[in-house]
């Protein structure tokens, strides 16, 4: 579009682009009545409930919500340790 | 899209404008589709549900014809016929004012059930202009709604409380309401300085039945109460009676909002663009 001259004159993305990510982040709080600390706290607590099953690298834990229509989702991808656990058994 | 029924029974549709947010043209919206609605031949009644902050009576420039109010028939101290103000401009255009002076609590949602269902009777359309808020004068609006028109601007804070309200509606089993965007500025747009139309359905996620220009002469039509749905020119008139249209089952494409590309049109976009 006019991305030439985005680059050329301004630093900052559009106000039309970060009002539509911020309202992304907003609606999905809104819409599951989840304040975004309560994620981070939610995140914490099942990673430490995976934990005591498999070996997890909590760093590498991504669990978002997602928008799909008007329909919300929580998306979690957790990568397990490459741990050869035969070989240890 | 057909909300239009089977026709020869005679049994009116209710449709309830609302917003979440104040101030988006709500009362714009409403009178002017009861205007198109009734300038297409059809009974139109429309009920201003926003008691104590009444506005729909003077932007229909029926303010000094009021007598009775939703409220006095209600509360049984007249006939519904007492309390219908026929236009002058439309034979079939018919206003039931807000009270003014009233507790908001005077109505219930089961009141304006049994309201609406005795103008269905003699109605084609029944138009129900909602407050603004998330309280009992919304939850009265909707009640007995079959269809809910949900009025934003391309804002944070209109998207937003519109999101809000489309859940609402949604959890009173009235959904899935339907978009109206208001007051959207093509300029702006183009410049990613605002919303587009594209950006608000992808946030709400709800079916598109109208779309709004920004456009002075809606002040100027309200400043004169006589809805610019009437015989406006302008690219709003013409939206406003799309929608009235597209209510009515026909296929409507939506008005491209571009300005027009000629050298003086180009011209001014290139001040305004310009001067910021």
């Amino acid at each position: 579009m006019n991305g030439f001259f985005e680059k050329l004159f301004r630093r900052e993305p559009n106000s039309a682009s970060q009002a539509k990510e911020r309202l992304k982040l907003v609606l999905i709080h809104d819409r599951t009545d989840m304040a975004p600390g309560k994620l981070e706290e939610m995140k914490d607590e099942l990673i430490a409930v995976i934990s005591r099953y498999v070996d997890i690298d909590p760093d590498a834990v991504r669990i978002d919500m997602a928008q799909e229509g008007r329909e919300q989702r929580l998306i979690a991808d957790i990568p397990l340790r490459a741990v050869g656990r035969r070989r240890m058994n | 899209m057909d909300y239009s029924g089977n026709g020869k029974q005679m049994s009116g549709k209710v449709l309830t404008v609302t917003s979440g947010k104040g101030g988006v043209g709500k009362t714009t919206l409403t009178a002017n589709l009861a205007a198109a609605l009734a300038a297409d031949g059809l009974k139109v009644v429309c009920i201003d549900a926003d008691i104590g902050l009444r506005n729909l009576d003077v932007i229909l420039g029926l303010e000094n014809r009021i007598v009775y109010d939703l409220v006095d028939v209600v509360e049984g101290r007249c006939r519904l016929r007492q309390a219908m103000i026929r236009d002058k401009r439309l034979p079939e255009l018919y206003l039931i004012p807000a009270a003014q002076t009233r507790d908001k609590n005077a109505v219930s949602p089961s009141d304006m059930v049994r309201l609406a269902n005795e103008l269905r009777q003699e109605m084609d359309w029944i138009l129900i202009d909602s407050p603004a808020g998330i309280e009992r004068g919304f939850r009265n609006a909707i009640a007995p709604a079959d269809i809910v028109l949900v009025v934003t601007n391309p804002e944070v804070s209109a998207v937003r409380d519109a999101d809000r309200i489309i859940g609402l509606i949604e959890a009173e089993e009235k959904g899935p309401a339907k978009l109206v965007i208001n007051r959207i500025k093509p300029v702006m747009v183009k410049r990613g300085e605002m919303l587009s139309m594209e950006d608000v359905l992808e946030l709400l996620a709800i079916e598109l039945v109208g779309l709004i220009p920004e456009d002075e002469n809606v002040v100027i039509s309200a400043n004169r109460g006589n809805p610019i749905a009437l015989n406006g020119k302008t690219k709003a008139a013409q939206s406003f009676r799309n929608i009235a249209r597209r209510l009515q089952g026909h296929k409507v494409p939506f008005l491209e909002m571009q300005e027009d590309g000629s050298l003086f049109g180009r011209l001014a976009r290139m001040l305004r663009a310009g001067g910021n």
